[in-house]
């Protein structure tokens, strides 16, 4: 498998990297989903531009009650990172699902939410947890939500010559219960589905939930009418069931060899109410 | 493209084309075929080297990449004759069959007794998900990887 010919850089700064963005080139992140599709010839850039020297793209900077990743920080690094394990254990816990290990050492935050991968694990996360995005190109610098920067298969905001610069999540408040769950896809290490749930408690009731699914659709979603069946609830056995059973509610699934439509479904409702019990019990 | 790059502590510069694989460039430049191709597509692990110390599917990533890093591969892990203790360990609990996925078990074995120095045999299984043996050995493959750990306690 020979990727077709192109020209490569590879600088050092920002700056460098969005004036070569701008002149048309195709950034490279972790390349952990562009160079095999380069080498299918799926994609078939003439020019990269290799963002693995930029410094100021990789870094998790705690700052105020919010968490700034940049986009060049790797899978492994979010893994294991202890700000986010004790404050954003939701990420580091879907970080650590992703692919396999030699992927997670060379897999960026930034390229794998661009590449928009349908099945990708991070894009359930970034819902619940109601991320934001901060997007640059050569003339601009624009902040998005996840909500509105997933479009549909491998597509979102971002226009050309843009790319992401960071990822901002929240620092969980105390007594916060997290959890995603996954049916992976053995061959692939993708997600069939995902599901990422927050939840916290006040006086014996759900008082806040988050719920986002990936694999389902054609893009990542937050299901929000399965939250605002579980809020106020006590979150019984009976309340999680209920709950879980509208996450795929009015969602025109994905089907493909490894799972149909309504399978992928029922697959979806059956890991919601798991992450959804394991969340609370998490939550204090 | 004009790269320079250690590999096993030898310094090797060479000019290559910006498409070239790092595991073409290791096998078919620098000549050190320990490192074996598979599926070619990231995901058999059978490629799998050490770019700056981190364990890597060396079918996806460029040759250009590894500019100014530094490479371990399966040739650079025994020292003067002596097997590195992760070669002992898969030799005494036949940690293989045909041999072909190997090298790049032993790849990521090394990371992960990096990070696990005592690894739970979760922590095994779940670091080796990216490498597949076809001869059906993972048991012994997870043996190997314990026995390893519990000889470096010693």
């Amino acid at each position: 498998m020979v990727p077709q010919k192109f020209e490569y850089a590879a600088p050092d700064s920002l700056k460098s990297v969005l004036q070569l963005l701008d002149a048309g080139a195709k950034p490279l992140a972790g390349g952990m989903s562009l160079i095999p599709m380069m080498k299918l010839r799926l994609a078939a850039p003439e020019q990269l531009v290799d963002l693995q020297k930029v410094k100021e793209l990789s870094y998790i900077r705690e700052s105020g009650n919010a968490i700034h990743i940049g986009a060049m920080t790797t899978h492994y690094e979010v893994e294991t990172f202890p700000v986010l394990l004790r404050k954003c254990p939701l990420l580091a816990e879907t970080a650590a699902e992703i692919g396999d290990l030699q992927v997670r050492n060379r897999g960026t935050i930034g390229g794998s939410v661009a590449h928009a991968d349908p099945s990708a694990d991070y894009p359930a996360a970034l819902q619940a947890l109601e991320a934001k995005l901060v997007l640059i190109g050569a003339q601009k610098e624009r902040t998005v939500s996840a909500a509105e920067f997933f479009v549909d298969a491998f597509t979102t905001v971002l226009e050309p010559g843009e790319i992401v610069r960071e990822v901002i999540v929240p620092a969980e408040e105390l007594g916060t219960g997290t959890r995603y769950e996954k049916v992976v896809q053995p061959a692939s290490g993708f997600a069939i589905v995902g599901v990422a749930v927050r939840v916290r408690r006040s006086a014996g009731k759900i008082s806040f939930v988050r719920v986002g699914i990936t694999g389902l659709s054609n893009h990542s979603y937050r299901a929000t009418s399965a939250e605002a069946t579980l809020a106020g609830t006590t979150g019984a056995a009976a309340d999680v069931q209920n709950a879980a059973a509208l996450v795929a509610e009015g969602i025109d699934a994905n089907s493909d060899l490894h799972a149909s439509a309504n399978y992928r479904k029922h697959l979806a409702s059956v890991h919601a109410a798991r992450a959804i019990t394991t969340a609370i019990s998490r939550a204090s | 493209m004009k790269i320079t790059c250690t590999i096993n502590g030898k310094t090797y510069s060479n000019d290559v084309e910006t498409r070239l694989l790092l595991i073409h460039y290791l096998r078919e430049v620098a000549q050190l075929t320990g490192s074996h191709v598979g599926c070619e597509t990231s995901l058999c692990g059978a490629c799998t080297v050490e770019v700056n110390g981190k364990a890597v599917k060396s079918c996806t990533m460029f040759a250009v990449q590894a500019d100014g890093a530094k490479i371990t591969t399966i040739e650079g892990l025994a020292s003067n004759g002596t097997l590195h203790p992760l070669q002992e360990a898969f030799w005494n609990e036949h940690g293989l069959q045909c041999g072909f996925c190997t090298p790049g078990m032993i790849m990521a074995s090394k990371q992960i007794l990096e990070r696990y120095p005592n690894p739970t045999e979760d922590e095994i299984r779940h670091g080796l998900a990216g490498n597949v043996c076809r001869c059906t050995g993972y048991q012994h493959i997870v043996n190997a990887l314990k026995a390893a750990a519990a000889g470096a306690r010693k």
